[in-house]
């Protein structure tokens, strides 16, 4: 069983930008995920108006029935999103890790083009590293 | 899909999660999206008009339940994207957190749908939502006076309920 199911990072205007699949049931298809993505943000950007206090940054955690989604959003506004299983702890200092290896690895990376799809084979090998140091951790529990 | 044991009020309420007056406001939608009921407690912030606000409060419920049923990831069997689910269909959510608000969420099987807005820090509130929709049942659904469909106006839900909210969160 997999802790973490998918993981999602959907650039400023809703796009996706990299999505990658850990082994969950009946995966998405490519025009699936890209929906989904951009369902996301723009349910991210409503729930920031329905708040009734000021300073709402958009949603962190979605407990759903059968899984967990956590949502970080970097200062820029590009978005990472975990899909795990319920319950799973330290999703936030994942997605941290996450977001410091894009920057290591996308963002200093001379050929990527911003908000283009990230296609950079060191930062696909340093998440796989990372993903699977997650679940050890996990299984050491 | 959870099944409501009879229409009896639980004898006693579940234990309160969090103690002091933590909770923000209340919307009570029927399965067409009619705002039977909003209750506010604590709101300094309005951004829209009161129509306005409901309306994107059940657009944003409509769609993230699409969006939860179709990024199911332990069943292979989704249809597609979109597609309207009756109540109990497909995998739906039961609250959401941001860094200001938790908004916790649940739905009948007759698409009733129950949304409490609370401190962001406040614990699992499913068992509390069923309470609420008890008290619903007996004193909206019980009551002679009541049209299906209407916003509700029954004085005696609406003190039982500022009661109980307060006592929860």
């Amino acid at each position: 069983m997999a802790a973490i199911y998918s993981l999602y990072i959907i650039n400023k205007s809703g796009g996706l930008i990299f999505y990658k699949d850990y082994g969950s049931a009946g995966r998405m298809d490519t025009n699936d995920s890209l929906r989904v993505a951009s369902l996301w943000h723009s349910m991210h950007a409503i729930s920031q108006q329905l708040s009734p206090t000021t300073g709402c940054s958009g949603i962190e955690l979605l407990e759903a029935d059968t899984f967990d989604l956590h949502c970080f959003q970097s200062l820029t506004g590009t978005k990472f999103f975990v899909v795990c299983e319920p319950g799973t702890h330290h999703m936030e200092s994942l997605l941290k890790y996450i977001y410091e290896l894009y920057t290591d690895y996308v963002l200093k990376n001379p050929f990527y083009e911003m908000e283009m799809p990230i296609r950079c084979e060191l930062f696909d090998i340093n998440l796989s590293q990372a993903v699977q140091k997650d679940r050890v951790a996990l299984l050491g529990r | 899909m959870q099944f409501f044991g009879g229409s009896e009020i639980s004898p006693s309420p579940p234990a309160p999660t969090v103690s002091g007056n933590n909770a923000h406001m209340m919307y009570v939608f029927n399965r067409n999206g009619v705002c039977l009921l909003y209750r506010e407690w604590n709101r300094p912030l309005h951004t829209l008009s009161a129509q306005q606000d409901h309306k994107l409060m059940f657009g944003l419920l409509f769609s993230l339940k699409s969006l939860t049923a179709k990024m199911d990831p332990t069943s292979a069997e989704k249809g597609n994207l979109g597609v309207p689910q009756l109540p109990g269909q497909g995998c739906s959510f039961h609250s959401f957190r941001t860094n200001t608000y938790k908004l916790s969420f649940m739905e009948s099987p007759s698409g009733i749908k129950i949304i409490l807005v609370t401190h962001p820090r406040t614990g699992d509130l499913r068992e509390s939502l069923k309470y609420i929709y008890n008290l619903y049942v007996e004193y909206v659904v019980k009551n002679p006076l009541y049209n299906p469909g209407t916003p509700i106006r029954c004085e005696l839900f609406n003190t039982t309920l500022d009661q109980y909210v307060r006592s929860i969160a």
